[in-house]
């Protein structure tokens, strides 16, 4: 492979023999990998492996659950996000996420995506970045004459678009995805692949993903991850998600990927 | 063994969806239900009845009079005026003191001090003081709020303020306690919504979880109200008058902290006394009390239907 095929870029996020708990019980262990930016990587693994646990670490979404803790070192741009000092909510603004089931706030489509500018003190024209942020997130022709009414109106689909509009206006780096397709149909799932497309130009997208397919298709980079007999994941095998699909190393990810097992 | 479809005939299916005719038990259990359903409506309007039928006709004669004159021994002239200031007053304090603490421990314990030890002793204490009878709730009103303004010297203590305070910490427990539980229903995807793009705390509380909860909370806040303005013996405790008293031409801090009574206590005090008017005036006042809690409540369904549109 010549040396310009790649693209060489810097990690955003460095995961460095990370270990993750909830108590006593060790979900994830020694995790090390280096996310690129602007790719798209993709998490996948059988269910209770700890993709979601290893991503609501990555964003210290975690923090949030009562015992759940992390050892090792997760780098943002060189800086450990665990640190001393390290403001989880800063954390949260420069990674965002976006879940499973589509939750958008009890409010109205506007105040949806105005709801983190607001919060984070964003300066300059609020409606402005509201359309901007309905646009890239492919939502703006169906909702622009109805951004006054709530966002819970909208079908699954849309809300899920609705909740990545959310996360992207408050322009942060990375946006961490779980399983964000789970609750859609072909044709919704299609529409958020195709979105995650565009917006890796912009920003470092990191998706849990049980469908193998949307992996192939839509992952620059995929990581597999499986559980150990103390039934805490690790991870197995990672890299190009063309690689990993074609020729992987391991067996086990073999019959992953192949679907004979997980 | 599921018989071969090509050979079961119509009527046969018909025959097995009707099932095998009437299952007793569940008749039995339903007419059960109906019947204490009944009995609990009936018991209601028998009373509602009785006490129309014998309040109404003072209301329609006396019409405002009754319910501005003040407390008198001569049944034609005696009104709820007092006891209706008295009242008002008494709810201004709980909502004034009872719903911003209560409110504000429940975020505490639900959004603040989750899972801790300290935490969980302090929920199981409360759930145990909303039990408390309310007569405790007297003697506490009279030791601590009363004993506090004739420390203060004002007057021998027993003032409205006092009866006020003194309601306020009966119903705080289960203030605390159903906005707790609406704060609890909030869905956590809302929160960690919120903090996905980065909201703190503080901001997750008032701007997301607070407002979902408001419906709820409102419920509880009216519940409260309502069971505040009902009390009588933690006031007798805190020292509302039973006789007539009169207010004279004070001020306002001088009827604040003067003698007082509140509604509940007037239609307890006229219906031990010996004059049969005095029992007419009695469900009179009674139909006064019922107003203001319908209507109280009537207030606190149109806000939470005001408050869900909102969405
Ligand atoms: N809040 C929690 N408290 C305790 N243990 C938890 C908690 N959340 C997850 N776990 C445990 O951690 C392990 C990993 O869970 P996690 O949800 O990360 O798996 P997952 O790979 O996302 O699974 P799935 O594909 O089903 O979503 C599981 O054994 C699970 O039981
Ligand atoms: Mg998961």
């Amino acid at each position: 492979m010549s040396i310009d095929s790649v693209t060489v870029t810097e990690p955003v996020i460095r995961l460095e023999a990370v270990d993750l708990y909830y108590g006593t019980f060790r979900a994830v262990r020694d995790i090390s990998y280096a996310f690129p930016a602007n790719a798209i990587t993709a998490l996948i693994g059988p269910s209770g492996c700890g993709k979601s646990t290893l991503l609501r670490s990555i964003n210290r979404m975690n923090d949030l659950v009562p015992g759940a803790r992390a050892t090792g070192r997760m780098l943002y741009h060189g800086e450990d996000l665990y640190g001393h000092g390290v403001d989880p909510v800063e954390v949260r603004r420069r990674i965002g996420m976006v879940f499973q089931k589509p939750n958008p706030f009890p409010k109205s489509i506007y105040d949806n995506v105005a709801f983190g500018p607001r919060v984070n003190g964003i300066k300059g024209d609020l409606d402005d970045l509201v359309e901007a942020s309905l646009r890239r997130a492919a939502l703006w022709d169906d909702v622009k004459d109805k951004l006054r009414q709530s966002g819970l109106a909208l079908s699954g689909g849309q809300q899920q678009r609705l909740c990545i509009a959310r996360a992207i206006a408050t322009e942060p780096e990375v946006i961490l995805m779980d399983e964000p397709c789970s609750a859609l149909d072909p044709r919704s799932t299609l529409q958020i692949e195709e979105l995650m497309l565009e917006l890796k130009t912009r920003y470092t997208i990191i998706i849990v993903t049980h469908n193998m397919q949307q992996a192939a298709r839509a992952s620059d980079e995929t990581v597999f991850l499986t559980m150990g007999d103390d039934r805490a994941g690790y991870l197995v095998e990672a890299g190009t998600t063309s690689d990993l699909f074609t020729n992987p190393r391991s067996q086990l990810t073999e019959d992953y990927v192949s679907g004979r097992f997980g | 063994m599921q018989p071969n479809p090509s050979t079961v005939t119509s009527g046969a299916v018909r025959r097995g969806l009707q099932g095998s005719g009437t299952h007793w038990p569940s008749v039995v259990f339903q007419v059960l239900l109906a019947a204490s359903l009944l009995f609990t409506l009936v018991a209601l309007l028998v009373l509602l009845a009785d006490v129309l039928g014998r309040g109404m006709p003072v209301l329609s004669e006396r019409g405002i009079d009754f319910l501005t004159a003040p407390l008198s021994s001569d049944p034609a002239k005696a009104g709820v005026g007092q006891a209706l200031w008295g009242t008002f007053v008494i709810g201004v304090i709980v909502v004034g003191v009872a719903f911003p603490l209560g409110v504000a421990t429940a975020v505490y314990l639900e959004e603040y001090a989750t899972g801790s030890r300290l935490t969980r002793l302090v929920d199981v204490n409360i759930r145990n003081l909303a039990g408390v009878p309310s007569i405790v709730y007297g003697l506490l009103g009279l030791a601590v709020f009363v004993g506090l303004f004739k420390w203060l010297g004002l007057g021998n203590g027993r003032n409205v303020i006092a009866g006020g305070l003194t309601v306020a910490v009966l119903v705080l427990p289960i203030v605390i306690i159903t906005a707790a539980e609406a704060i609890r229903a909030v869905p956590i995807s809302i929160r960690e919504a919120g903090y996905g793009v980065g909201a703190s705390r503080w901001q997750v509380t008032a701007k997301l979880v607070l407002p979902a909860a408001f419906p709820g909370i409102l419920t509880g806040i009216v519940l409260s109200l309502s069971r505040a303005l009902g009390e009588t013996a933690p006031l007798i405790l805190a020292g509302a008058v039973l006789g007539s008293f009169s207010s004279g031409n004070a001020d306002l801090l001088g009827q604040l902290l003067g003698p007082y009574t509140a509604l509940p206590m007037v239609v307890y005090r006229w219906t031990t006394l010996p004059q049969d008017e005095f029992r007419q005036l009695a469900a009179a006042g009674m139909v006064v009390l019922l107003a203001i809690t319908f209507a109280a409540n009537g207030l606190a369904i149109y806000l939470r239907n005001r408050y869900s549109r909102v969405w």
